[in-house]
């Protein structure tokens, strides 16, 4: 198994599926784990943290998960492997660029990755399309349990889990939702869901892109709070409050731009699709924040019945992806351009490193054969 | 009360502003506050959450007690200096070594929290589960007490009280 067997598609956690999936992208849960017995990795020799490594990496191999795992050993591999793990959301920026001996198991459809060696020994993800939080909670639980038949976990009764980091204490757990908020933005009104984020005690990251104005529209929220609440309790807060209110925000902005600013939303669409439809060289932050125009287009359509000029045009698109039946551009489409032509995406796809005018050229490229496949019902 | 710029939306941001002890008052809403650049910068990241909060710890001169400060741990020789450095523990016993110094660092990110309430293994020892299901149960008593569901309340003081026998 290498990377360049799911690097030139995406899976199923981001193919647009998934419940309320026109906002909430995917759902993940991360837990914290150290084992028993070992000093947190900060104290580790080289030699202690290979140790670690090999039991936790057999432990991993061994587990049944219905699916392929294979494993990648991160301080091992080429910069470009480390930044497409990234790119991926199948390791953490730290675990690419840390120190000493490190590796991740991943599944080969995606939904589970262990990353050993991170800031804690060991840290499991479980990642599913939309809004799946309960699902990802029970998997990942059944996982843990597994894991803790073959291994003891540091743990003490008053404080939980034990992490290396004092953030993480208790039960460890981050949940965390991408979610495309395009229409909060451009009716500027973004602010309100940072501000509601805080007045939740939650985190939000920007994705795709420099800073926490992500140019995807793709912003990431987790929980904070990971000791004196349960994680049934910190699932059922994010699904009953907190995605119902996010969703609520998003979805009002986006029936505001229908009705009372219909001309920039069809301003916004039109750019994006005669931008992305000619271009011929463009970078990674203009492509992403175009297609997350072409992504608010065709949700309108399918979510809210929306058809004004520009969203009618976009549905006319056909999706080069399915020459044959010509479906009309699909979420699906649109995400796999979205991280196809992401820059290590793009580099281990072509085989060997390009250089930033290059990669822009071959981004447009792709796109441009994306989105010009011709409606044969219309020739 | 309406927002004093647009006068159409409800004032949700209020801004009072004290120059040369003259006091002006402001109320605006979300919308207007972005367009002043005057909107609430919200989103604190953890790693920065962290290191503000260590930053408000007090400095090592500052520790009321002098032995604290000169503090190893005999399980992995980690300090508390090291702890101001590296952000992260040296092993887990970390946690009862430096447990002064910890838990108001600990109560300031966990929301005031300083008590597991989830998860225990299935390898803890018997007693430290049962204590774990009591402290769960105690919890969640006080929150249904806070919240007025004595239905519930009463369920859960009935569980405690077979758990204990």
């Amino acid at each position: 198994m290498e990377l360049t067997d799911i690097s030139n598609d995406i899976n199923e956690w981001f193919d647009g599926s998934g419940p309320l999936s026109d906002i909430v992208v995917s759902s993940r849960i991360r837990l914290a784990r150290n084992l028993a017995g070992y000093k947190f990795l900060s104290r580790c020799s080289n030699n202690e943290k290979s140790e670690i490594l090999d039991k936790l990496r057999d432990i991993m191999m061994s587990l049944d998960l219905g699916d392929k795992v294979f494993y990648v050993s991160v301080d091992k591999a080429p910069t470009l492997n480390k930044h497409f793990l990234v790119e991926r959301h199948l390791i953490s920026r730290h675990h690419a660029f840390g120190k000493g001996p490190r590796g991740v198991v991943i599944a080969q459809r995606e939904f589970f990755t262990a990353m050993i060696n991170e800031e804690d020994h060991l840290r499991i993800q479980v990642l599913k399309a939309g809004c799946q939080i309960s699902q990802c909670a029970r998997q990942i639980n059944r996982i843990d349990d597994m894991i803790e038949k073959k291994v003891s976990f540091a743990f003490n009764p008053r404080y939980g889990y034990l992490t290396a980091c004092p953030t993480n204490v208790g039960t460890g757990i981050r949940v965390s939702v991408m979610l495309h908020l395009p229409a909060l933005k451009i009716t500027g009104q973004i602010e309100k869901f940072f501000n509601a984020a805080k007045d939740m005690n939650l985190a939000v990251r920007g994705l795709f892109g420099e800073g926490t104005e992500a140019a995807s529209d793709l912003y990431q929220l987790s929980n904070q709070t990971t000791l004196g609440v349960s994680e049934e309790q910190i699932v059922s807060r994010f699904e009953k409050t907190i995605i119902p209110e996010i969703v609520e925000y998003e979805n009002a902005a986006r029936s505001q731009l229908l009705r009372k600013q219909s001309d920039v939303l069809d301003d916004k669409i039109s750019r994006a699709m005669a931008l992305l439809q000619n271009a011929h060289l463009i970078s990674s932050q203009e492509a992403l924040f175009l297609l997350s125009h072409l992504r608010l287009g065709i949700n309108m359509h399918r979510h809210m019945g929306a058809s004004t000029p520009a969203i009618e045009k976009l549905h006319a698109l056909c999706s080069a992806d399915e020459p044959d039946k010509a479906s009309p551009l699909s979420i699906a489409t649109i995400n796999r351009l979205f991280m196809l032509t992401l820059p290590a995406h793009l580099q281990l796809n072509y085989g060997k490193p390009l250089d930033s005018t290059h990669r822009d050229a071959l981004r447009a490229q792709i796109i441009r054969s994306a989105l010009n496949q011709q409606d044969p019902r219309k020739s | 009360m309406q927002c004093q710029i647009c006068h159409k939306n409800d004032a949700t941001i209020h801004l009072t502003e004290i120059v040369d002890g003259a006091r002006t008052e402001m109320h605006i809403c979300e919308q207007c506050a972005v367009e002043q650049d005057i909107a609430v910068k919200s989103h604190i990241p953890i790693n920065e959450l962290l290191s503000n909060l260590l930053a408000v710890q007090p400095s090592e001169d500052e520790l009321a007690s002098p032995s604290e400060r000169d503090l190893v741990c005999p399980n992995c020789g980690f300090t508390l200096a090291q702890f101001r450095k590296e952000g992260v523990l040296g092993c887990p016993r970390d946690y009862e070594v430096f447990e002064k110094t910890l838990l108001p660092l600990i109560e300031k990110a966990h929301d005031s929290k300083t008590a597991h309430c989830g998860k225990v293994p299935s390898k803890a020892p018997g007693d430290t589960k049962k204590q774990m299901e009591l402290l769960s149960l105690r919890q969640q008593l006080d929150a249904a007490v806070q919240s007025e569901d004595y239905e519930l309340a009463a369920k859960l003081r009935d569980k405690i009280k077979q758990s204990e026998q």
